[in-house]
């Protein structure tokens, strides 16, 4: 916003946060670090505790323990702490008997700081300029999301936190909503981005947490992830039976197995030229050896389905899925 | 412009016009003078129309219309029209999930929780203030501006009249305002408007019961109930304080704490759905 401070503090700052409904504990313990500049992917299956976390950023829900912070401030204590700060949990929601415009009107009102002025740019922003003088009880749910990151903008916001912005959108609609947030991203704006698309996370993202069970199992980079995770080879020869075996009692090989007439493993690089010369002299000659690799889908399935995650973030080993166990943490 | 209270306020009122319940209570407050009157024309002129207790009274003076219709709409039509907003004004948002998207802008809850009270208290104001000037001028039309006699016999000039009708007005809005301070409190408490407003409804219903239970009349002077006649004191010559005053600290010791307790519920509250 035009009177948001200048601050090195971090736009989101998570600490040792909790929520607590009676027996069930939807939020445990999550520590996590948005940095200035990041499009940061906030990922978890449905039930993990990643809205309530949202809410909790966004001063909605009191934590029963931990602590946030955004750009040093706390958003339980006063409503100041979302100056510069927007967004959206589940899906944005509006007044239905009142227009596009009339409640971006009241928002902005709420707003201040200048807010109003903002609104006809906001609106040809999302593109949503022709349809500013309908209802939005008969607005599409591809335009009520359009319509939520307008409200969004009127607050000219450093960070922007989105929860599922793309859910129940159409194709072109999700593409259209992926190239606003990368545009927004281009911009400078920091985005906390909470998403079941993980593509599209893995596309506009540089950084992520995944949460599994009200707890973060893997917080960092996505391409640091993906190199925890090691090279996985895919590997077909005229006996795959003998390879097998080769690759089994191959050292430096690791999550050895067949899997539909193809042999996956996990290895380094320097380890592969070995094994080529092993299955010759075992006679088992390739047909087709190549690297693959991981996908944030894969790495994503891995920690939140497996019995017991790694909690380890920036070292944490992170299993292929094809991989055998004996890779993960 | 920072946005304050009157900002939540200002948009308060500007929301209750897209809203059909605004005008169903508006409408209610501005026709059941109107069907009164005309009962009192048909009645006047029915030969057997005796058996209409206010009758005699209500044809000599049209400014005696208000007073008998606040007189009977304190049973459940008044307390009813302020329900119908105060019940709703934050159960709505949770109905339609926009609690989160107004407490995520710059405004405190604290700010928002007084611009809606403040509008809620304002509809029941201009819901009675229209049903009592309607009451005024339909009762006018039936049955003259004249002079109306007091609860004490003594004879009242039609503008005194006219003045003491609304400051029995400003009088009856205390226990209205008690009346939309438990709408709050339900709406915020229950989060569903049908059960605020029904629910607000049953508690003044449930006041009125309590006055009428055997071996209960030593409460009769402390019941919300009871305060709703309070006006009746400047209807008295000399004009007697001692109902007025006791409806206002009545309407206190019920309506502070309930405003008090809305107020807490609102502010301390996750807002996990919509």
């Amino acid at each position: 916003m035009s009177t948001f401070p200048v601050t090195e503090a971090p736009p989101v700052e998570v600490r040792g946060l909790e929520k607590l409904y009676g027996e069930l504990r939807a939020v445990d313990g999550v520590d996590l670090t948005v940095e200035h500049g990041d499009v940061y992917g906030y990922l978890g299956p449905n039930g993990a505790g990643k809205t309530t976390s949202l809410r909790m950023m966004l001063g909605l829900i009191r934590p029963s323990a931990g602590e946030v912070r955004l750009f040093g401030r706390d958003p339980t204590a006063t409503v100041e702490a979302l100056e510069g700060v927007a967004g959206f949990v589940e899906a944005p929601t509006f007044y239905p008997y009142l227009t596009g415009r009339r409640n971006l009107e009241l928002l902005a009102a709420f707003d201040g700081h200048g807010a109003p002025g903002r609104i006809d740019a906001a609106l040809d922003t999302v593109e949503l300029t022709p349809r500013a003088g309908d209802r939005v009880g008969g607005y599409s749910h591809g335009m009520k999301q359009r319509l939520g990151i307008a409200a969004a903008l009127l607050r000219d916001p450093h960070l922007l936190i989105l929860d599922e912005p793309a859910t129940g959108l159409d194709p072109a609609g999700m593409r259209d909503m992926r190239e606003l947030i990368r545009r927004l991203a281009d911009q400078g704006m920091t985005v906390l981005l909470s998403s079941h698309l993980l593509a599209e996370v893995e596309e506009l993202c540089n950084r992520v947490a995944i949460v599994r069970s009200g707890r973060i199992v893997y917080e960092g980079e996505i391409a640091q992830l993906k190199r925890s995770a090691g090279t996985t080879y895919r590997l077909r020869t005229t006996d795959n039976e003998r390879a097998l075996a080769v690759c089994q009692a191959q050292p430096g090989l690791n999550a050895v197995r067949s899997d539909n007439g193809h042999i996956s493993f996990a290895a380094e690089e320097r380890v592969v030229a070995g094994l080529s010369e092993a299955l010759v002299r075992a006679g088992a000659l390739i047909l087709a050896l190549s690297p693959e690799t991981a996908t944030l889908e894969h790495l994503f399935f891995t920690l939140t389905e497996d019995a017991e995650p790694a909690v380890q973030p920036e070292t944490v080993a992170v299993p292929h899925p094809v991989a055998a166990p004996e890779l993960q943490a | 412009m920072n946005p304050g209270i009157g900002t939540v306020y200002r948009w308060e009122l500007a929301k209750l016009r897209y809203q059909k319940r605004t005008y169903l209570g508006l409408g209610a407050a501005a026709i059941v003078p109107i069907l009164f009157v005309v009962a009192i024309h048909f009645r006047h002129h029915d030969r057997h129309g005796g058996d209409f207790a206010f009758a005699t009274y209500l044809t000599r003076s049209g400014l005696a219309v208000p007073l008998v219709i606040m007189l009977f709409g304190a049973v459940w039509m008044f307390p009813l029209i302020t329900a119908l907003v105060a019940g709703d004004i934050f159960a709505s948002e949770d109905h339609n999930g926009t609690l989160k998207t107004i407490l995520t802008r710059s405004l405190e809850r604290q700010q928002i929780f007084a611009g809606k009270a403040l509008a809620a208290l304002s509809y029941a104001i201009a819901a009675i203030l229209l049903d009592i000037t309607v009451a005024v001028i339909a009762g006018s039309i039936q049955s003259g501006f004249h002079s109306l006699e007091s609860l004490s016999g003594t004879i009242v000039s039609a503008p005194k009249a006219l003045e003491l009708v609304y400051a029995s007005m400003a009088v009856y809005l205390m226990p209205i305002a008690t009346v939309a301070a438990f709408g709050l409190l339900l709406s915020a408490i229950t989060r569903n408007s049908a059960a605020a407003v029904v629910g607000t409804l049953m508690i003044s219903l449930l006041f009125q019961l309590i006055g009428i239970l055997p071996g209960l009349g030593g409460l009769q002077p402390y019941l919300l109930s009871t305060q709703f006649n309070a006006w009746q004191g400047f209807l008295r010559t000399p004009i007697d304080w001692s109902p007025i005053v006791r409806a206002a600290w009545v309407c206190a010791m019920y309506g502070v704490p309930a405003l008090v307790a809305a107020f807490l519920v609102f502010l301390r509250r996750d807002v996990a759905g919509g």
